[in-house]
């Protein structure tokens, strides 16, 4: 449970200044490849979780091209660790946040970001002092939707880390092992429980932030 | 300091090729919609680039296409007002007016802020949010904020546009105030005749993307050619008086050119220069010195120009001193009064519109 938490947060706080660059290159520029692009944020959300698991295996893994390096120059390993879970995660709820950030970004008049470059501002402080202000009931809008994708995320990471206990055993993936043996019922209805006040309380908090940030910033 | 531009830019079907040279004061850049005007100072604030051409403010060039220069936006200091006034709603009217004065090296300066919200009358909404402002608020904030970024020069791009005419009354006013107290060039968009009258000091007249005629307001208003293009309503010349004394029975007597003027009372001082907007309509011509009649103001003029038109009416300029006067008549009255060029005539004058005033009195007309 603790670590199913650890693995979820850990994804989303990594995950999101990459979602909201990619955000904002889809939704504001004009690009070779865009299509390409947005074509891989949002392939994990089409492909069988098994299949993205098994790719993460291919590329993270010891043997695998990125894991080799990450393996050889700063010792990280990822297959098999819980750190791998956080990535099998990342990757599976990408799609989702960058799709609610990209939303975000297109509602937001590009007038007043020319507006401020008019005032003397550089891009990267019209970005952060016009458009992510913004923006920022969208990514509290991705990240949580981010959140509770990792949390209930099950077929990439069985795949990609297995299902360890202590280690890499997440909560769908210790429901799922309780299921298998017999008499585990109750043990599995317990964290069933947990895993529906978890979603509900997420819920909550992201419609109370984001209504708390919408008020702050609709200029009244 | 003085605006050069050269531009050619095209998009779909329309072509923009226009060249002129803003001086120091308004210039008032004036045509329908769609003639280009906006795309003229998009370029300019750097906010679109143009096919081929160059912009230099004073020594400075902000773009050359030969020369392969082109100044980011922020680099060029160019306050933009638009004419939504594009405020940051997540910030307030003080954060908002702050905003370009990060980037302007004057962080520390809180002076300059207040003196800016006095001239602009927003000194008591600081605090607010701009979704609680009315439109002509709005658009002040905007403004200030514009100056406040310490700009080499202003470019308003229709900025009463999208308000209704009490909200452009009040902010009239405000960008008199600013022409003569900060001495910033202008470069002021605008399709309406009367703000154009009572603010540019010259005027560029564009036409499906290209420049009719360029130069100092008064010739520009007083050139019967352009008189269709400004809309035959609406055209007319200005001139300057000299206000001489209030007298008893409440109107105020003014020296021009062409001999006295009485208007009802005005806020000036004596020995105040003003100037008057005479709309072609309101000048009835007359060859000797009329008598019997009500109208006070009848000045002595000499025919310069006659433009006949396509259908019964006719333009005729007036030479005033080394300034003009426009009369809009028919056809027949050119022949029956046999005007021509040199020919003395008489001006009588239906009524007269204060366009610019050195107080900053309310324009208004006055019938006389």
């Amino acid at each position: 449970m603790a670590l199913s938490l650890r693995v979820s947060f850990w994804a989303t706080l990594l995950s999101l200044p990459l979602g909201v660059f990619v955000a904002y290159a889809l939704a504001r520029w004009q690009f070779w490849g865009k299509h390409l692009l947005n074509g891989l944020v949002h392939l994990p959300l089409i492909l069988p979780p098994v299949v993205t698991g098994y790719l993460l295996l291919l590329t993270f893994g010891r043997k695998g091209l990125v894991g080799q390096f990450l393996d050889d120059w700063f010792g990280i390993v990822l297959a098999f660790r819980w750190t791998g879970a956080v990535l099998a995660a990342a990757v599976m709820a990408f799609p989702l946040m960058v799709r609610a950030i990209r939303l975000a970004i297109e509602a937001v008049d590009p007038k007043l970001e020319e507006a401020a470059s008019t005032l003397g501002a550089p891009r990267l402080w019209v970005f952060a002092t016009v458009t992510l202000p913004l923006i920022l009931p969208g990514i509290v809008a991705g990240a949580i939707l981010a959140f509770a994708k990792a949390m209930g995320e099950f077929g990439a990471t069985i795949t990609f880390v297995s299902n360890i206990p202590g280690q890499t055993q997440t909560l769908p993936s210790a429901i799922y092992a309780f299921l298998q043996v017999p008499g585990g019922d109750g043990q599995a209805f317990r964290l069933v429980v947990v895993a529906i006040v978890v979603a509900m309380a997420a819920l909550l908090l992201a419609e109370w932030v984001s209504r708390a940030i919408a008020k702050r910033i609709s200029g009244r | 300091m003085t605006l050069s531009i050269a531009l050619q830019h095209r998009f779909g079907d329309f072509a923009l090729q226009a060249a002129f040279e803003a001086p120091p004061g308004v210039t008032a850049l004036f045509g329908r919609s769609g003639s280009g005007k906006s795309t003229v100072v998009n370029a300019v604030a750097g906010l679109l680039r143009p096919d081929q051409g160059r912009i230099a403010l004073g020594g400075r060039v902000l773009f050359d296409s030969d020369a392969r220069v082109n100044l980011p936006p922020h680099r060029r200091r160019m306050g933009y007002v638009f004419q939504d006034a594009r405020l940051f709603r997540h910030l307030n009217v003080r954060q908002n007016l702050s905003y370009g004065r990060w980037f302007a090296g004057t962080a520390g300066d809180a002076g300059d802020l207040g003196r800016i919200a006095d001239l602009l009358g927003i000194g008591a909404l600081l605090d607010r949010r701009p979704g609680t402002l009315s439109g002509g608020e709005r658009q002040r904030v905007a403004i200030g904020r514009a100056i406040l970024s310490r700009p080499q020069m202003l470019l308003m791009d229709e900025p009463l546009a999208a308000l209704d005419e009490p909200r452009k009354a009040e902010i009239l006013p405000y960008l008199e105030r600013l022409r003569d107290e900060l001495s910033l060039p202008i470069l002021y968009v605008s399709h309406s005749v009367a703000e154009v009258a009572r603010l540019a000091t010259s005027i560029v007249l564009l036409e499906a993307g290209r420049v009719v005629t360029a130069g100092p307001a008064t010739q520009v208003m007083a050139d019967p050619a352009m008189a269709p293009v400004m809309g035959l309503r609406e055209a007319g010349a200005l001139i300057s008086a000299r206000v001489v004394a209030h007298e008893a029975d409440g109107l105020t007597r003014l020296d021009s050119a062409g001999g006295p003027l009485w208007l009802p009372r005005l806020g000036a001082r004596p020995g105040d220069r003003l100037r008057l907007r005479i709309l072609a309509q309101d000048v009835m011509l007359a060859t000797a010195r009329p008598d019997g009649i009500s109208a006070l103001n009848i000045l002595s003029t000499v025919v310069e120009d006659i433009r006949l038109g396509d259908g019964p009416g006719a333009l005729v300029r007036l030479r005033l001193g080394d300034e003009a006067l426009l009369a809009r008549i028919t056809r027949r009255s050119v022949e029956a009064l046999g005007l021509q060029p040199g020919k003395a005539v008489f001006a009588v004058l239906k009524s007269v519109f204060v366009a610019q005033d050195s107080v900053g009195a309310d324009a208004g007309a006055a019938p006389t």
